[in-house]
């Protein structure tokens, strides 16, 4: 075999080159290693602030302060969250992206290979300043998560970091956008137009855009944190003329797509778990894109729900009222399809499946909580309550995280080449799907009796649903161990995957081997 | 399957339990004014909407797992599209929308009407009590915690108020509408009341206005309903609804003492009378912080036991409590304490936790305020 100079370069021998061990990882271009890189970071993350978690509820199992003084527990509840949305679900997400997206769209790679690596390895940096800043004098930022001021002009240098940390995140964040959207828009397969994209392509390709549209909105906002905590400015100041309820309409003009960045991913991986088990395809498929678009659009004009009680005109009230309840409109058409999906298919229960059917009834109860919210009456009493504490965890945790686990089970055998082990699978489903109820259930109860959130100590009257609440929290974390051990095993080995090991899965993923080839696609597939 | 199932435990849990038996604890507390009643009939009317697409959807959802098994031999009928159900399912929720939006737009136009007030009451929310002023009535106080320490650090039993009890409660009478205006000295709180119907931020270096009109006497708590720092959660709110007659003598005690006080203010103290009433205004005001001990909080919040300040001379710790130190969580007290406080609470620092500086007398605080 002749080889010359300029034909070596696309010649896959040439990868025999590659180095292996941690300088691999440190300059991978690749999609795949990336994406695993991006997962092994969120699970670390995910252990992390699953940790605060617990901490937190074992302060609260019971009134009175046993563990934490309040100072360090406002710092954990500002920490969990601030970790679970940017260090768990969006990373998480982000690595679904970078495995996923070239395989299903026929391609050999993501659009901007060392773009992918940058973006991926600015992460541990802000998780470090963000984290490191718990050992610093007067410990971690603990204004939550939503960093009002001016509580958060008053904090110490950890304010700062992690000030610099959403920075960072949020620039990892639009590079990892823009490569998402140029790799959908320019590298599918020929004959992919965009009506026959899977689902999960097309929720990406508008979380992207919704991505682009908000980070640098939220990067802009805290950056005038930034100046008024150290040069002297005023913006959230009305001593200096400024006002801070200005930073509560920036940060949620922000925080509400940003909500939908968390979600809509997940719509993608359920609207594709569903049909490969019920074996029919995905019902209603230009309505649910339709569906998704909406819900973007209508994120960027909601934000004032999250400040119903800030003291708006009775005008801004309203508005904000009637478009947060129009939001149920899309929703209820994204769930009404999964049902008719799965409505005389063939329909066998694998842990994805199992995933993605509680996703489907257990999101609805966030849902339906999200609409008893939109009502500003309603709102007055629950606002800043452990009611929205039940509400954004269901949507946020039997919501985004029970789909993510829902892709894990899911495409886990197309990327280590071995079949889950299911026994073990069913045991982790039962068990957090048991008990994530028995968490957050009773929060409902609590907020409406008048638990505000955010205390370290409460009142005798909400003592009971706080301590179910707390043995609720620790089943679901310990059951989360068993996770951690079905992907070791799933990586370690097991029944070989085949190229699809999946009667009813579609898609370009599965035409390839598990796991796929380096350069998932050398030549693109021919779509008929 | 599995919401129906956590339900039952819950429950379950719940009945075996349950120790007060009170109804309220499922659902919003029993309304005692007309916006809190309001909102908990919307809620009513919400929740049954909800549960019943709840039952519709999932009882369908249901249906089909159990039935359109592969392991029942079901066959997959490969149907995906059909315009006319996607139309049906996107104007029929919209109709139910439009049904709940109706009465909850009357709600919000009634909550928001807060014009012919028959008294108005200005609240300021402070790191971590809340100040109350009659405006009409030149009546003006702090309510701070009232539950003991021990209590919080489990050094003794709870009370039954635990957390939710206050040295001076918000007085009002019944039946009258009450127009509050709310602001904040430092950060953003938010004065909530459940049974009132009532929460509004309040927030610093602005006013904003809410109401209510309660309908029978009695005792009705709450908390602060915004993150504020560390005692977010050490800051309750007492309202005590009394008839006319006993609202009104209520007020003239509380005029005549403050008067009392104002004259008493200028007087010369004796050092035990200092330290006795210093204890008392160090705990309500200054404990959060700078901790009981003294020791304060290691980079949060300086300690004051050997702090140079505190034994330095007295015009800079007198100046220091007066103007606060902006840009930190030290707030300027000049407004919350009077001449007699100041004076006391300086001095029990200046001679608590082996500090050996000279008291301080109301006259000093008088002349420095000058």
């Amino acid at each position: 075999m002749a080889i010359d100079g300029s034909s070596a370069i696309l010649e896959p021998a040439h990868h025999g080159a590659l180095p292996g061990g941690t300088w691999r990882w440190l300059t991978t271009t690749n999609h795949k290693d990336i994406g695993t890189l991006y997962l092994c970071f969120a699970a670390v993350m995910f252990l992390t602030g699953g940790l605060m978690a617990m901490t937190i509820r074992a302060e609260l199992f019971q009134p009175g302060l046993q563990f934490v003084q309040p100072e360090l527990f406002n710092q954990l509840t500002t920490l969990h969250g601030l970790i679970m949305i940017f260090g768990v679900i969006m990373p998480t997400f982000t690595g679904f992206a970078n495995w996923q997206i070239p395989l299903m769209i026929g391609a050999p790679d993501m659009a901007f290979p060392r773009m992918n690596n940058w973006s991926f390895w600015l992460l541990p940096v802000a998780a470090a300043l963000l984290i490191g800043s718990m050992f610093l004098p007067g410990g971690a930022v603990a204004g939550g998560w939503t960093l009002y001021p001016p509580l958060s002009i008053q904090g110490g240098i950890s304010y700062d970091m992690t000030i610099f940390a959403l920075h960072i995140m949020g620039a990892s964040s639009i590079m990892g956008a823009i490569n998402i959207i140029t790799t959908i828009l320019n590298m599918r397969a020929p004959g992919m137009t965009p009506m026959r994209m899977p689902m999960f392509v097309w929720t990406w390709l508008i979380t992207a855009f919704l991505l682009i549209a908000v980070m640098p909105v939220l990067a802009g906002t805290i950056t005038m944190l930034l100046t008024d905590r150290n040069f002297g400015t005023h913006f959230f100041s009305a001593a200096g003329g400024g006002d801070p309820v200005m930073f509560q309409h920036l940060f949620w003009f922000f925080g509400h797509p940003e909500v939908y960045i968390l979600i809509l991913p997940a719509f993608g991986i359920v609207s594709t778990v569903i049909p490969t088990f019920a074996r029919k395809p995905l019902f209603g498929y230009r309505s649910m894109v339709y569906a998704t678009a909406s819900i973007a659009i209508l994120s960027f004009i909601v934000w004032g729900h999250h400040m119903f009680t800030v003291g708006m005109p009775v005008a801004a009230q309203l508005f904000f009222m009637y478009a947060t309840m129009l939001i149920a409109v899309p929703t209820g058409v994204k769930v009404f399809n999964w049902v008719a999906t799965m409505w005389r298919g063939s329909l066998t229960f694998e842990t994805a499946m199992l995933f993605a059917v509680a996703f489907v009834c257990l999101f609805t109860i966030g849902g339906f909580s999200g609409l008893v919210l939109a009502m500003v009456p309603v709102d007055t009493q629950l606002q800043d309550t452990y009611y929205v504490v039940a509400h954004f965890h269901y949507v946020l945790v039997t919501g985004a995280l029970f789909a993510i686990y829902a892709g894990l089970y899911y495409w886990l055998p197309k990327w280590t080449g071995h079949r889950v082990d299911e026994n073990w699978g069913r045991w982790h489903f039962w068990l957090s799907a048991v008990s994530v109820n028995v968490l957050f259930f009773p929060m409902h109860f609590l907020g409406l009796a008048g638990m505000p959130r955010r205390i370290p100590d409460y009142a005798l009257q909400f003592a009971d649903f706080n301590r179910i609440a707390s043995i609720g929290g620790f089943v679901f974390g310990a059951s989360q161990i068993l996770l951690l051990i079905v992907i070791v095993k799933c990586v370690r080995g097991g029944e070989p995957a085949g190229n699809c090991p999946y009667e009813g899965a579609v898609g370009l993923e599965w035409t390839l081997s598990s796991p796929p080839p380096y350069h998932s696609f050398a030549t693109p597939p021919e779509l008929e | 399957m599995t919401c129906a199932r956590a339900c039952a435990v819950a429950v379950a849990l719940f009945a075996l339990s349950d120790r007060s038996g009170a109804e309220y604890r499922f659902n919003l507390p029993a309304p005692q004014s007309s916006v809190a009643h309001t909102a908990y009939d919307l809620h009513i009317i919400v929740l049954w909407v909800c549960l019943a697409i709840f039952a519709l959807v999932f009882g369908a959802m249901f249906y089909s797992l159990l039935r359109h098994r592969k392991s029942l031999g079901h066959a997959a009928h490969p149907f995906h599209e059909s315009t006319t159900v996607e139309v049906i399912w996107t104007t029929v929720p919209f109709l139910i929308l439009v049904g709940l939006a109706w009465p909850a737009t009357k709600a919000v136009l009634a909550q928001k009407d807060t014009g012919n007030p028959d008294l108005t009451i200005k609240i300021t929310g402070h790191q971590w009590k809340w100040e109350y002023e009659y405006l009409q009535e030149g009546v003006r106080f702090l309510s701070v915690l009232a539950t003991p320490s021990e209590q919080i650090g489990d050094r003794m039993e709870k009370g039954e108020h635990y957390l939710l009890e206050v040295d001076e409660p918000l007085v009002v009478p019944v039946g009258r509408k009450v127009r509050l205006l709310l602001t904040a000295a430092d950060v953003i709180h938010s004065w909530w009341v459940p049974a009132l119907g009532v929460k509004q931020d309040a927030i610093p270096g602005f006013i904003r206005d809410t109401w209510f009109r309660a309908d029978a006497p009695g005792t009705y708590r709450g908390q602060c309903a915004e993150l504020c720092g560390r005692g977010h959660a050490f800051m309750p709110i007492v309202v005590e609804v009394k008839p006319e007659a006993e609202y009104r003598a209520w007020l003239a005690a509380r005029k005549s003492d403050q008067a009392a006080k104002a004259a008493e203010s200028g007087r010369a103290f004796a050092p035990a009378e200092l330290l006795a009433l210093g204890e008392k205004i160090f705990t309500a005001n200054c404990a959060a912080c700078h901790q009981a001990n003294g020791r304060g909080i290691p980079g949060l919040f300086p300690a004051l036991a050997g702090s140079a300040i505190v034994n330095g001379p007295p015009q800079a710790h007198v100046g220091r409590v007066l103007q606060g130190k902006p840009g930190t969580a030290m707030p300027a007290f000049a407004a919350q304490l009077d001449d007699a406080e100041i004076a006391a609470v300086v001095s029990y620092e200046r001679q608590s936790w082996g500090n050996h500086a000279e008291p301080v007398q109301p006259a000093l605080v008088k002349n420095q305020r000058q």
